[in-house]
């Protein structure tokens, strides 16, 4: 067994808190230390926002579970001060193999867009994802970061008031009580916070189970992605093979509905399913079974009150493309700095709602495209198998077949288009950072544009004049000054200018564009800020 | 027109193809939803109306690999 299942991260330790004659008032309040509710604290203490991250558990989550993070995660994660260790650790892999019943119908190989500081995405297991945000915590602390993680802390109830909300905390000595401004649900699939407040999800169960299995291989095994449909090892059904790190391999095997829980993650019954797909000469080891029954659903509201819903808490996808602990963490990304604006008094809290509008829209993005693979994986009529047994036949032959094979479609990060808080578009620019998007990294010489961003409002001018700082009803921007001779590679210019001869963009924290103009004009930039920010 | 039957990817949105073709087949029977693919066949040949396109389009859908 890894050591690091064993290891308590935050062991529980009693606070002053349980000790105080009147509940202890903290700004912000966090539930489960998982990786959304991780990234959220990190986010905010990085900020100065005082923050509290209490979960029932003090190790990190056994078994792989998430293993796919995208590049939009790792660029997040830069901005969180913590990206390289990540990069370092997880797998890249470009390769993938289609397999549709006895034989391999084609290969891929995803070839990386230069000019990004971070790959399209690499495997790792979510255990690293949360020690390295544990990792960084502790940073964050040693520095005199207002952050704390109380494990063994499990909230038994809550009080929702106007200005706060109130807990109840059962800890190994006994309850006792909290209150804070504002109250983070990132608690999961399962969330508690969402029973504990009688609020429900609407949304779509799909009647499928699958066996997840982290098997450790030693054996010199190609690093690729494998997908089967219809097997002859696991017939009418889906496989999938996938490499993480220290000789880890992550398989999935559909079930189908009407299965044996117990009996199918009995160890015994595990490994010929196993030794079918991998064949008998391979030696391998199993660590982690599991069995996984998805759904695609979301809370209606995000929102409610005092209480913000983030990740699995508030909406719920299909394992394929990766689109679980990546929205949960843009989740955080769309939250954090709003809230820090409603904390210092320079946005009216109606900015919030702002929140549930923009990740409603990525939800709903992420269930449409999860659905869609999954359909494809597990066709659910005679019409749809019939279509997608068409596809996958003419695929091994012929290419205009291929995009149309879905085992999962990669995260991308949503582009809040119509969002309150979006301009219209005033560039004939490149759609990719039309306003909405999130921006493009650029290399800049030895430095990508990324670095450069994010946590305040930046005024990016490329080849264009502006004022160095602008402020609006107490919001401050800064400018960001470049030309097209920084980046020689001409990412910039193809990314930011199109056919314009300037550019000027105004972008939010979270490295979304709010605003772009060819030339900067005050007053319009000036209600952009406005608007970016909850005030128009 | 090309004299080339395309066999390259052609579809800008290809998932939103997708989900409309499955779509149009939902709710109906094995026998409508045969009626309704043959006549989407006829519709989109007509549409082609290349009959050294449409010959290639039929060699290329009968053709099976090894």
């Amino acid at each position: 067994m890894n050591k690091i299942f064993q290891e308590p991260l935050y062991p529980y330790s009693r606070s002053p808190d349980q000790d105080a004659a009147m509940p202890v008032r903290h700004k912000v309040i966090v539930i489960g230390a998982g990786p959304v509710g991780l990234a959220a604290a990190i986010d905010l203490a990085q900020q100065g926002v005082e923050v509290l991250v209490v979960d029932d558990n003090e190790k990190v989550s056994f078994g792989s579970r998430a293993i796919c993070f995208a590049k939009r995660q790792l660029e997040i994660l830069d901005r969180l001060g913590c990206g390289q260790p990540f990069v370092d650790k997880g797998v890249e892999w470009d390769v993938g193999k289609v397999y549709f019943d006895d034989r391999q119908v084609y290969e891929f190989n995803l070839l990386s867009e230069d000019g990004h500081r971070r790959p399209a995405f690499i495997n790792l297991q979510q255990y690293y994802f949360e020690k390295f945000l544990i990792d960084r915590v502790r940073e964050l602390q040693d520095q005199g970061a207002p952050i704390e993680i109380r494990g063994r802390n499990k909230v038994e109830a809550i009080g929702t008031h106007d200005d706060h909300v109130k807990l109840e905390v059962e800890t190994p000595e006994g309850a006792y009580t909290l209150e804070a401004d504002w109250l983070l649900a990132c608690d999961g699939a399962t969330s508690a916070t969402r029973k504990m407040l009688g609020i429900d999800f609407v949304g779509r169960v799909f009647e499928d189970n699958f066996l997840i299995a982290d098997v450790i291989m030693q054996a010199d095994f190609p690093s690729e992605r494998r997908f089967w449909f219809d097997p002859p090892f696991n017939r009418g059904q889906s496989a999938l093979l996938h490499k993480q790190p220290d000789d880890v391999w992550r398989i999935d095997l559909q079930l189908g509905w009407d299965i044996d829980k117990e009996h199918e993650t009995k160890h015994e019954n595990v490994i010929p399913r196993l030794k079918a797909m991998l064949g008998d000469e391979i030696d391998f080891e199993l660590e982690w079974v599991s069995i996984y029954t998805f759904q695609c659903r979301r809370m209606e509201e995000f929102r409610h009150g005092r209480v913000l819903f983030a990740g699995d808490s508030a909406h719920q996808v299909s394992p394929f493309g990766a689109r679980g602990a990546n929205s949960g963490v843009q989740d955080t990304d769309n939250l954090v700095w709003k809230l820090k604006l409603v904390l210092d008094g320079q946005a009216p809290d109606t900015l919030l709602d702002s929140y549930n509008y923009e990740r409603v829209q990525g939800a709903d993005e992420n269930i449409l495209n999860s659905s869609r693979s999954t359909d494809f994986i597990t066709p659910k009529s005679d019409v749809s198998r019939l279509f997608r047994d068409a596809v996958l036949d003419l695929s091994e032959q012929f290419e205009f077949a291929r995009p149309l094979v879905n085992s999962g479609r990669l995260s991308k990060p949503c582009r809040y288009v119509g969002s309150p808080l979006t301009s219209a578009d005033a560039l004939e620019g490149p759609s990719d950072t039309r306003p909405g998007a999130p921006c493009v990294d650029a290399p800049l010489g030895e430095n990508f544009l990324l670095d450069k961003l994010g946590d305040r409002f930046i005024l990016l001018t490329i080849d264009a004049d502006a004022p160095d700082l602008l402020e609006e009803d107490g919001v401050t921007v800064t400018r960001l000054a470049l030309s097209v001779r920084d980046d020689p590679t001409l990412a910039l210019k193809r990314r930011y200018l199109g056919d314009a001869d300037s550019a000027v963009y105004l972008i939010r924290p979270d490295q979304h564009v709010a605003a772009r103009r060819e030339t900067f004009d005050e007053s319009q930039f000036r209600a952009a800020i406005r608007r970016a920010t909850g005030k128009e | 027109m090309p004299d080339q039957l395309i066999l390259t990817a052609n579809i800008a949105n290809a998932d939103d193809f997708y989900a409309d073709l499955l779509e149009a087949h939902e709710g109906r029977s094995h026998t409508e939803s045969d009626a309704l693919n043959a006549r989407l066949v006829l519709i989109l040949a007509n549409h082609i109306g290349d009959s050294e396109i449409l010959s290639q389009a039929l060699a290329a859908a009968t053709s099976k690999p090894a």
